[in-house]
Parts: C-alpha cells; structure tokens; sequence
C-alpha cells in the first residue's frame, strides 16, 4: 500500500436518494492516474447518477469527492469541466452546422481583441488531432458531415483540450462499427498514457476487459467490489453484477423452422441497395450481421415501408404485398422496431400505455372512440408479461430505464400480433437481466411459429441466438449460414 | 417525518394537476372582494363567459395546432375575411338563405385552414412562415373584397348568433360550449387525438407507427379554418359590422390562453380543460381589471405577465417532476 500510484480521484461514501428510492448508498470509487476504469453495473444500479454527480448535475446527501489530494464540492457542470472532469456522453450533443475546430474550441476560442483567429484554430485542432492519433477528420469540415465515431473523436479531443484528466466515457461504443471501436481504444490508450483517468461505462463485456484497468460494480445503488481487470473473468463480473450465477445468457434451442414466411426479392432501394434477396422462413430467428453503415437497417425500412423502393418484390406466404408505408406494413402483419428507440420507437412525454397501444388503436376503438378499458386491459397484460418495471402503466415512458423503454417498444409492436417482426439492434444499451428476458422472448415467438429478423452488432450475441446468419456488406448479401457453418471467422471474412 | 412526506407529496400532486384552476380561483376571489361583489352579480358572469367565447373557440383550435407541434397566426385575417363575406350576403335584401351564409363563412374558414394545412402537411413548409403568409393575404382579400369599409347593416335573424340569448346565455356561449365538447372528445377520447399528440411529441416515431403524420397535420389547420369561419360569423354579428380589419391579434390571446392551460408550444403536451381555464383567467383578468377602473394600458402589462408567469410555473412544476 505504501507507493502506489497517486489517486486521481476518490469518491468516499457517496450517498444519494431520490424520492421513494436510494439510488446511491455509501459507494466507494478510486481512479488512479493513467488507467482506464470500467464502471459496471446493471440498469438502475445507479452508474449514472454517480456520474451525474461526478458532473456536479446533482448533489450527493452524503460523502465526500478527493480530486488530485483535495477534498472538492462540485457545483455544477460547468465547475466540473473547470476542474478537469469532461464527460463524453452516449449521445452526443454537437453543434452540426459548425466546423469541427468550432465545436472543439467554442468555450475557448483563441481570439485577439474578441476577434477569432481562424488560422490559429485550425492549427491547434490539427495540431490536437495529431497528438491523439485522430485520422481522416479535417478541422474544417462541418460537425454534420461527420459520422457518430468521427463526432466522438472529436468530443474526445475536446475533453483533451479543455485540459481534462478525469474523462467519462459513457457506452461510447454503443453506435459504432466493430473497426472504429479498435480506434476508439488505440485513442483510448493514448490518453492513458498521457496520465488521463478514463472512467469506462459499457454493457459490453468483451469490450471492457480489453481496454479496462480496474473494474468497479455496482449493484442496486450499492458498492459491491472493486478490483484489477486481469484477477476477473466474464463469469466472475456477470456474478458480481447480478448477484446471481447466469448460467449461459444464450440459451437457445434452435427451433424447427417451416415453410417460406416472407420472401423479398430484387429489393432496389436508391442509395442502400441495388439487388436484395432474402428467404425468412416460419419459426426461424434469421440474424443480419454487418457493420454499422452497411445497409441493414435500411434495407428492413425499405420492407417495413419506411423508405420508397425503386423495385423489388415482397412476397408472405406466396402473396405478393403492396407496402407502400407503414400502415400497409402493419396491417400486412410486420413490425419492425427501430436501433433508435428515443427516435424512432417512443413517445417519452407520453404514458406507457398510450405508446403500447398507438399502432393497434384500429382495434381499439369503435367509430373513432377509444376503449379505454380495452386500452388498459391490452397494455396492463402486456406490461406485466414482458415484466415491465414500473408503478403504473399511466407512467412517463421517459421516466423507465433503458431496459424498460425497450420492453415497451417491444409490447407496442406484439399488440400489433404480427407473423414476421423485424427487431433492430433490440439490445443496445439495456442491462445484462433485460437482455436475457428479451433473448427469450425472442425464442417463445420463434417457437409459436413467428419469423423473426434480427440485426445485431454485437456478433456473440447474434450468433448466439440466431437459427440463421445474412451477411450484408455495402448494400448486398453476401452469405448466408446455417448451423455449425456460423462461426464469428466466417462471418467476419464476409464483413471485411 | 413519513407522513409529513406524503402530505407534502398530497399537496403537490393537487398543485399539479390543479395549480392554474387554483390560480383561476384565487383570482375571482380577490377581485370579488375588491370589487364588492360587483364582479359576482350574474350579468357580469355572463359577460366574461360572453367576452370569452371569440377568442375561446380559437384558443380550442389553438390547442390542437400547439399540441400537433404547429402554430396559426392567420387566424385573425381569416375570420375577417370569412366575417365580411357573410356579412355581404347577409344584407337585409340579399335572397341568400342564413343557412347559406353560415355554410359559406365555414366553408372559406376551411379552404383557408386548407390552403394552410396542404402546405404544412403535405409540402412540409414551415407552419409559422406559411400562416404568416396567410396572415397577410387573408387580410388583403378582406380589404379587397370590402373595398377597406366596413359592411354594416344585416338581417335582424342573421345578429341573433352574435348577440341572442338561449335560456339566459348567450349564442356565442353556447357555440364556445358546443365546440369545447365537441373538441375535448376528438382529442382525448379518439383515435385521432391520440394521433395528434403522437405527431407532436415524436413526429419520427408517429410515422414509424404507422400514423399519417401528413393527414393529422392537415386535419388540425383545416379544423381551426372552420373555427376562424364561425368566429368571423359571431363577430360580425355581435358588432354588427363585417370588418375587413376585425380579429387582428387574436391568434396570440388564443395561443396565450393554450399556454396558460398548459399546452406546450412545441408538441406533445395539453390539455382542453387546462385551455378552458387559460381562457378564463385571461377573461377574468380583463373583466376585473375593468371593474376597478384599471386603465387598458395597466391591463396590457398585467396580461403579459401573467402569460410568462402561467408558463413558468408550468416549467417549475415539470421539473419537479
């Protein structure tokens, strides 16, 4: 204990309650310099608000923050920042129609007289990325230009110059391609050489032991252990984090598939595809691997009728369909439900039933009046078999952890009682506890005869589920595989 | 330490949902007292529910636009346009049938509210500039269309809409209470409502829904039209005058009095009790300040006050949340 490193940062006996809820009770956390240091934890295990109050947006009740030896009171963010503490959020927040060195340098402008010296900031931005090993991103491009990995990098840089030495990384690799994530880590490493402290939130456990130093877990607001990477092992952390042995999270019986369910072909859609064909047959979990950027979501939209198609025909069980929009796709028996939940999948002001019910409201009503009991019979039975958490099914859905609001999307598109449900990324950003509720939903649909279409980055997880693998690479299929033929080798050959 | 807990939680709870109304009650009760009951006398209830009704029945219309994530400014020039038509055929030789009148005012209200929604909806331009537009042309085929006098000179039947009484209250009063209904059954009892709240709280997923975001826009602005076109038609008949420059500024009282109730003025959110008793407040402001002699001018501050104030507190309230 006597010469070890100098803390970076401690955080003793942090203490935080909520109405009704204690989200943080006596946590303990120690960032030492130049390591990376994965926070884990299930959703809700209060991750977030210990690093909400890290970034001084709330105030903990009780315990104490030591940054660089001295006992610190973090007032509010922008404090933080002063301090050193920058925090690259999961969703980024740039300023899209201004230049990359704008966005970086915009609370630091180098300026002469209040006049802003252009040259002098494309220099330093250049200079900046360099010193990071940041490639292929000009200072002088607009943010909007960029894509979701080339924005975080240039957060990143931003953190950097602001002089931060406690960085947040929160699931900074939850949108980004499996190439740019090595990236992100050669960058990461960069940092940590530089005596950066990178405190590391991810769901992805693979990821963390990577690029993780220490682990810290975190359990329904209480501390449960802190420890150096290499003395864990996935099982072990799993345990940690559920207080409970998982025994396999894929737990698939492949399920016997039947006729074609749906067939598309010669799927022409401008800028994504030029010539799709797949089969989906009944009761079969059909996995889409690809790298971010490859088409597959848009191919899904183009079936699901979200995109105009140039050509192409969509056959289910030998007919032939006519979707021209979403509707159509419906009442045909599809639901697709979106990567982008907040987006795409809910309405966050409004009720969790309200957002169960707004795609079968047809059924729900009768000559434009709601049946509000029949609302609230469907969505209270569907909250309660999908387990959603929450006090009442009249909750905010922006109110629910990330789990809950996917159940949600999920209870919205199974009242629809579709054949053929697309799911998109239906992981992402959820708890290892959801994740495996939602593998084995996914199963019982397979089972009762459903075809289900999954798009995953996450290539364990795809092919730990999945009956059958479709490789899409620039817009085409590449290959398809069944059985032993799936192997993470093979599919990655195809994704190259 | 428990209970005291809940009762704090109790209390916030009423405030919540009942904050503005308590505002409301609060109001009438001081200007009862200052004004020595004057204000409580039954002819002077009638009269503010009288005043109420023409920017009543627009704020009602307001609320489903505010809530779609839109806005209307035209709806002044609109009505007028509407109220100088049907003022013209209402002349007391015209051979026009009033129920032809009527339909007419209604029907220029909606192709108006038509011509506004199509280009919203269905070009997708944006809402604040194209009713803008409207504003001004609306405006300029009223003039035109009275050659910039004022029509007066109707019908006796034809007043009877603006200024007759059914069972001690007013026509206007009744149109507004017909409409109110009327409105709070399509927006929060219908299909269609929850789709109008769905457009404005997330237009993406609206469509990934498989809701027609075009049609629920074009609905709420060809609604409001046909409003615009009843209005026209009760102003012209209470002031018995159809005035090419009659209603200007009454889209703002109508989004203030959606915004006092609670309506946020960008989507997803509101409620039309909450626009009935932003209408009052903003109605019992006026009729009370004029009991007490408070100069129009003082009124004007007051007005503009209490608008930020009511949304303020509705921000204070969101965040507590």
């Amino acid at each position: 204990m006597t010469m070890m490193e100098e803390k970076l940062l401690v955080m003793h006996g942090i203490t935080k309650e909520f109405p009704g809820v204690r989200a943080l009770d006596h946590v303990e956390l120690q960032l030492e310099k130049g390591t990376v240091h994965a926070l884990m934890g299930e959703n809700g295990a209060g991750k977030s608000t210990l690093m909400k109050i890290l970034m001084g947006i709330y105030q903990p009740d009780e315990g104490e923050i030591t940054l660089k030896g001295q006992t610190v009171k973090i007032d509010n963010p922008k404090k933080a920042l002063k301090m050193g503490i920058s925090m690259i959020h999961q969703e980024l927040m740039p300023i899209p129609d201004m230049s990359v060195a704008d966005n970086i340098f915009l609370y630091d402008y180098p300026a002469k007289k209040g006049f802003v010296q252009k040259s002098v900031l494309y220099k330093k931005t250049e200079e900046l990325f360099r010193e990071l090993g940041i490639e292929g991103v000009s200072s002088r491009v607009f943010m909007k230009e960029l894509s979701q990995a080339q924005m975080q990098m240039v957060e990143i840089a931003k953190a950097v110059s602001a002089k931060a030495d406690v960085i947040i990384m929160d699931e900074p690799t939850s949108a980004i391609s499996d190439h740019e994530v090595e990236n992100l880590f050669r960058i990461i490493c960069t940092l940590r050489s530089k005596g950066v402290g990178i405190l590391y939130i991810s769901h992805k456990m693979d990821e963390i032991f990577k690029i993780s130093d220490y682990i810290t877990v975190l359990r329904d607001g209480q501390y449960i252990d802190s420890a150096p990477s290499d003395k864990l092992n996935q099982e072990k952390l799993v345990r940690l984090m559920v207080g409970r042995e998982l025994k396999s999270i894929y737990d698939r019986h492949p399920s016997v598939t039947g006729e074609v369910m749906l067939e598309v072909k010669h799927l022409k859609c401008k800028g994504v595809c030029e010539d799709v064909s797949f089969k989906l047959h009944k009761g079969e979990v059909l996995g889409f691997a690809g790298l971010v950027g490859a088409g597959r979501t848009e191919i899904m939209e183009a079936v699901f009728g979200m995109r105009k198609r140039q050509g192409g025909d969509i056959i289910k069980e030998g007919k032939k369909l006519k979707i021209c929009n979403v509707r159509d796709a419906i009442d045909y028996g599809l639901a697709l439900a979106s990567e982008d939940r907040k987006k795409f999948g809910l309405f966050l002001e409004l009720s969790i039933s309200y957002n169960i019910t707004i795609s079968w409201l047809k059924h729900l009503q009768k000559s434009g009046i709601v049946n509000r009991r029949g609302e609230r019979e469907k969505a209270g039975n569907l909250s309660k078999d999908l387990q959603i958490k929450s006090s009442s099914i009249k909750t905010r859905v922006g109110k629910l952890s990330g789990g809950n609001q996917q159940k949600v999307v999920l209870a919205k598109w199974l009242l629809t009682e579709p054949d053929i449900l697309i799911l998109d990324e239906p992981t992402r950003g959820i708890d290892i506890g959801a994740k495996k509720e939602i593998y084995t939903l996914i199963e019982q649909l397979a089972r009762e005869g459903k075809g289900v279409i999954v798009i995953s980055s996450e290539m364990p997880e795809l092919i730990g589920i999945s009956d059958r693998i479709i490789t899409v690479h620039e817009g085409a299929v590449k290959g398809s595989y069944t059985g032993t033929e799936i192997t993470q080798e093979r599919i990655m050959m195809d994704l190259g | 330490m428990k209970t005291l807990q809940k009762k704090k939680s109790a209390v916030n709870k009423i405030l919540n949902a009942y904050g503005i109304f308590l505002v409301l009650v609060i109001m009438c009760i001081v200007i009862s007292i200052l004004s020595d009951g004057r204000f409580l006398a039954y002819r002077n209830i009638v009269n503010v529910f009288r005043q109420v009704s023409i920017t009543g029945i627009l704020a009602i219309g307001a609320t489903l636009i505010l809530i779609t994530g839109g806005i209307d400014l035209s709806v002044g020039s609109v009505l007028a346009l509407a109220g100088v038509i049907a003022a013209d055929m209402a002349h007391p030789e015209s051979a026009f049938p009033l129920a032809v009148v009527f339909l007419t005012a209604v029907l220029i209200g909606l192709a108006a509210g038509a011509v506004n929604g199509a280009l919203i909806a269905y070009a997708g331009a944006p809402p604040f500039i194209v009713t803008l537009g409207m504003t001004t042309a609306a405006r300029g085929m009223a003039l035109l269309y009275a050659k910039g006098q004022p029509i007066v000179d109707f019908k006796k039947s034809f007043n009877f809409i603006g200024q007759g009484n059914l069972l001690g209250i007013p026509v206007p009063v009744w149109i507004l209470i017909f409409i109110t209904i009327v409105s709070g059954i399509i927006l929060h009892s219908t299909k269609l409502g929850r789709y109008i709240f769905a457009v404005g709280g997330n237009e993406d997923a609206a469509r990934a829904s498989g809701i027609s975001v075009k049609n629920v826009k074009f609905f709420v602005y060809i609604y409001m039209g046909a409003l615009c076109g009843i209005v026209g038609l009760i102003l012209a008949a209470r002031t018995n005058t159809g005035a090419p420059n009659a209603g200007a500024g009454y889209e703002l009282d109508a989004i203030a009095a959606a915004v006092i109730g609670g309506t946020s003025i960008s989507g997803g959110k509101g409620h039309i009790a909450g626009t009935v008793i932003g209408m009052l407040i903003l109605g019992v402001l006026s009729n009370g300040l004029d009991i007490l002699n408070i100069s129009t001018y003082i009124q004007q501050i007051v007005k503009g006050i209490v608008i930020v104030l009511a949304v303020l507190m509705d921000i204070v309230q969101t965040k507590r949340d």
